[in-house]
């Protein structure tokens, strides 16, 4: 830290110090006052609109918007007062008046950040009455938007611009007329969106909400003819005890199985099982490539929302880009087609749930290139896990008192490598543990690649592999990726792998994970963090922790796919990509 | 790595727009806020065609290399834009307070009457459209109705259908 000025001023009577530029509102972070605050993002530029978060300054005639505002030496602020509350409270009401008021029957219910406000801030009743605007919810997408609960905050066109680097949304038209909607007021599947879900996340209220498959699923479970197998990611062991009263970064696996069992499906399986896969078939992919020394770096392609945003952003990576499938698509198809076989049961009659942190992860599910020869696709719902949590509150499953179950056999078997797919730097340092026994034939000594670890946007290391320097280069959020790739596209910077997850954090902070508890925010880095590490702590107490140590894996292999990159590997669990329109600006 | 298909949405997108247009584009990304001449370049695009089309917006999106949404979003904000193509005799009405207590409102009815249209749209043989205008300074004048670049005075709703008609409005071929 260089040294800053600081500046010392009196909030409520408390003196405090903070560097010179802070806001009154983070210098009131540093006093035990919660300022009541709306539009106002910690991680997101201020941009001040909603006026919630007014305190009076002594000598200004006027409260002043306290995100927004900044400190000086000597400043007497007071953040409650009757003036205050009164105008909070106004401000808050007239909010509510241009909002449905069907909180009972809003799917944010409980979770809803103006909900919360309106108790907070004591709105008791309804003094206004207005014109209500009435805009069509835009369900084209797997990211619904329902215009008439927007607030007009703008948090979600900050996260598409600042840290998804998508800029696909913004406030379009005027006054009254104010709507948060990509170019041309289309709709969502016909723009630049990449189906992330950032938008979903840092919404307050459900004006951005995921598509519901839980009504699909629950009828496939109930459907007789039907045998329903489901899969869960990596990333959901890690976040789904939140949704019953667990810590942050509190590992369930067992739980998670457990409950899945009970709601009903025939068959719980591991989406690790498909990250070990692809793993061996993208180190094999790599090894081909580097031993050819053509079409590097190699980049991942597990993260369905970098898949979106390279097709319409970064065309010219097409060929750079892995042709695995992701570890739920790989894992899908393999039900039904060795699995089926297997079992002997009509692939038409099996019922693939994928539970995934992600909305993209639906879009995926829906592409082309992922359905059936008989045009299905291979995975028929996509569950998030907020949608999983909520089911299994509506099932009354108690799920902090359940005991542990395990996964079932063999798709349900996996190594540590898999577990850690669900955070930044996850996939390459699987792929590393596994490419460099393959590339070398000797055994590695550290498993644990630091280096790719932790949340920084951009990670970079190199390691020796048979007197090569790999150069490895680690994006999470796509703006932070742009960095990277702009290097690789103008050719400044040499890679030979690189790993891309969409989202901030990785998976653990995908677009479907659970709203965070109090006290921590959506792409809060802590919040990353600690669900990063309950992951991690899983794979440092599993004896397997290279994906190609997997037994089940070896007997895929040996009874069904043949050798990785087979013939057969590349039907079933290799894909393509194309160039998109609209294209969006990089 | 040059992409080709940067290349492509580039000529597609200036052959959407005129070369002076482009020109113009062009010379403002070498100056040093290029941005800030986004207003500036819808202005010149729709002096050129009457109005924004969809694709006049993406074109300008793709050679100023700023995001749609955000084009759209100003371009949207501003009264002055419009988005579909405007007649051929651009019809405008003064509705400020002077204008509208001396009548502009009956006069208006009248207009959108005798057209068949309403503010802000065009007739089917593309001869009128018609606008209504906040203020336009000239209140000892109210009414005030424009044509193209003529203003008429003191309008009233009886003298609408003959004014229309210097400019090609046909009584008997227009819409009921």
């Amino acid at each position: 830290m260089t040294t800053e000025k600081t500046i010392t001023l009196w909030i409520d009577g408390s003196k405090v110090t903070v560097p010179e530029g802070s806001t009154i509102l983070q210098a009131a972070d540093l006093t035990k006052i919660n300022i009541p605050s709306l539009c106002y993002h910690p991680d997101l530029s201020v941009i001040g609109a909603c006026r919630v978060c007014i305190v009076e300054v002594e000598g200004q005639r006027n409260p002043v918007a306290s995100c927004s505002f900044p400190v000086a030496e000597g400043m007497k602020v007071k953040t409650s007062s009757t003036l205050l509350r009164r105008l909070r409270r106004d401000i808050v009401e007239l909010i509510l008046d241009n909002h449905p008021m069907d909180c009972q029957t809003c799917v944010r219910n409980g979770t809803c950040e103006l909900q919360k406000l309106a108790y907070d801030l004591g709105v008791r009743e309804r003094l206004f009455a207005g014109e209500r605007k009435r805009i069509p919810v835009d369900k084209s997408s797997p990211v619904h938007r329902n215009p008439e609960k927007c607030i007009l905050c703008g948090r979600c066109v900050r996260v598409c611009s600042e840290v998804q680097g998508v800029n696909n949304l913004n406030v379009q038209n005027r006054g009254f007329h104010n709507v948060v909607a990509p170019a041309h007021d289309s709709n969502m599947i016909d723009s630049v969106c990449i189906h992330c879900g950032q938008c979903v996340n840092v919404c307050p209220t459900a004006a951005f909400t995921e598509q519901d498959a839980t009504e699909t699923v629950f009828e496939a479970l109930s459907n007789p003819d039907l045998h329903v197998v489901v899969h869960t990611a990596p990333a959901i062991r890690a976040t789904i005890g939140e949704g019953f009263g667990f810590r942050v970064g509190t590992p369930v696996t067992g739980k998670l199985v457990t409950s899945l069992r009970m709601a009903g499906f025939h068959r719980v399986f591991d989406t690790n099982f498909g990250a070990d896969l692809t793993i061996i078939e993208e180190s094999t992919e790599f090894a081909n490539r580097i031993t050819k020394n053509e079409k590097l770096p190699l980049i991942t392609s597990c993260s369905p929302g970098w898949v979106n945003f390279m097709e319409r952003f970064y065309p010219e990576l097409i060929p750079l880009t892995s042709s695995c499938k992701s570890p739920m698509s790989m894992l899908s198809t393999l039900l039904k087609t060795y699995y089926a076989q297997q079992m002997g049961i009509d692939p038409q009659k099996i019922f693939v749930v994928a539970v995934m942190p992600c909305t993209a992860k639906k879009f995926e599910a829906s592409r082309e290139e992922h359905k059936t020869p008989w045009g299905k696709p291979y995975t028929d719902a996509v569950l998030t896990t907020r949608e999983l949590i909520w089911m299994l509150k509506c099932l009354g499953v108690d799920f902090a008192n359940l005991e542990d179950g395990s996964f079932d056999s063999p798709l349900g078997v996996s190594s540590g490598a898999a577990d850690i797919f669900g955070a930044t730097g996850g996939v390459m340092e699987a792929a590393l543990r596994t490419a460099y026994e393959k590339i070398t034939g000797k055994e590695l000594q550290s498993l644990d690649f630091d280096d790719v670890r932790g949340v920084e946007g951009v990670k970079e290391t190199s390691i020796e592999v048979n007197g090569l320097t790999v150069n490895i280069g680690v994006a999470n959020g796509l703006e932070n990726a742009k960095r990277l790739l702009d290097c690789v596209v103008n050719g400044t910077k040499k890679y030979h792998i690189i790993e891309i997850m969409a989202c901030p954090g990785g998976c653990v902070a995908g677009g479907g994970q659970p709203y965070p508890p109090k006290g921590m925010h959506v792409l809060d880095p802590q919040l990353a963090r600690q669900r990063a590490r309950a992951l991690y702590s899983i794979d440092v107490n599993k004896s397997m922790r290279k994906s190609h140590e997997n037994p089940a894996i070896e007997l895929l292999y040996e009874s069904f796919l043949g050798a990785p990159n087979s013939h057969l590997c590349h039907e079933l669990l290799h894909t393509h990509y194309e160039p998109k329109s609209p294209r969006g600006v990089k | 790595m040059k992409s080709e298909l940067v290349k492509k949405d580039r000529e597609k997108a200036a052959a959407a727009l005129s070369a002076s247009t482009v020109g113009y584009i062009e010379e403002c990304l070498r100056k040093k806020s290029p941005n800030s001449y986004l207003i500036s370049v819808l202005h010149k695009v729709q002096n050129e065609f009457g109005y924004l089309g969809m694709e006049h917006m993406d074109a300008v999106s793709v050679l100023m290399q700023i995001p749609s949404a955000k084009v759209t979003g100003v371009a949207s904000f501003y009264h002055f834009f419009t988005f579909s193509p405007r007649g051929k005799h651009r019809v405008s009405l003064c509705m400020g307070t002077a204008c509208f207590v001396k009548g502009a409102g009956k006069v208006l009815d009248k207009l959108q009457e005798l057209l068949g249209i309403k503010v802000g749209e065009t007739t089917d043989d593309g001869l009128f459209s018609i606008d209504v205008a906040r203020c336009v300074g000239a209140c000892a004048l109210a009414p005030v109705m424009i044509v193209d670049e003529k203003v008429y005075a003191g309008v009233k709703p009886a003298q609408v259908a003959k004014i229309l008609a210097d400019y090609g409005y046909d009584a008997k071929k227009a819409r009921k």
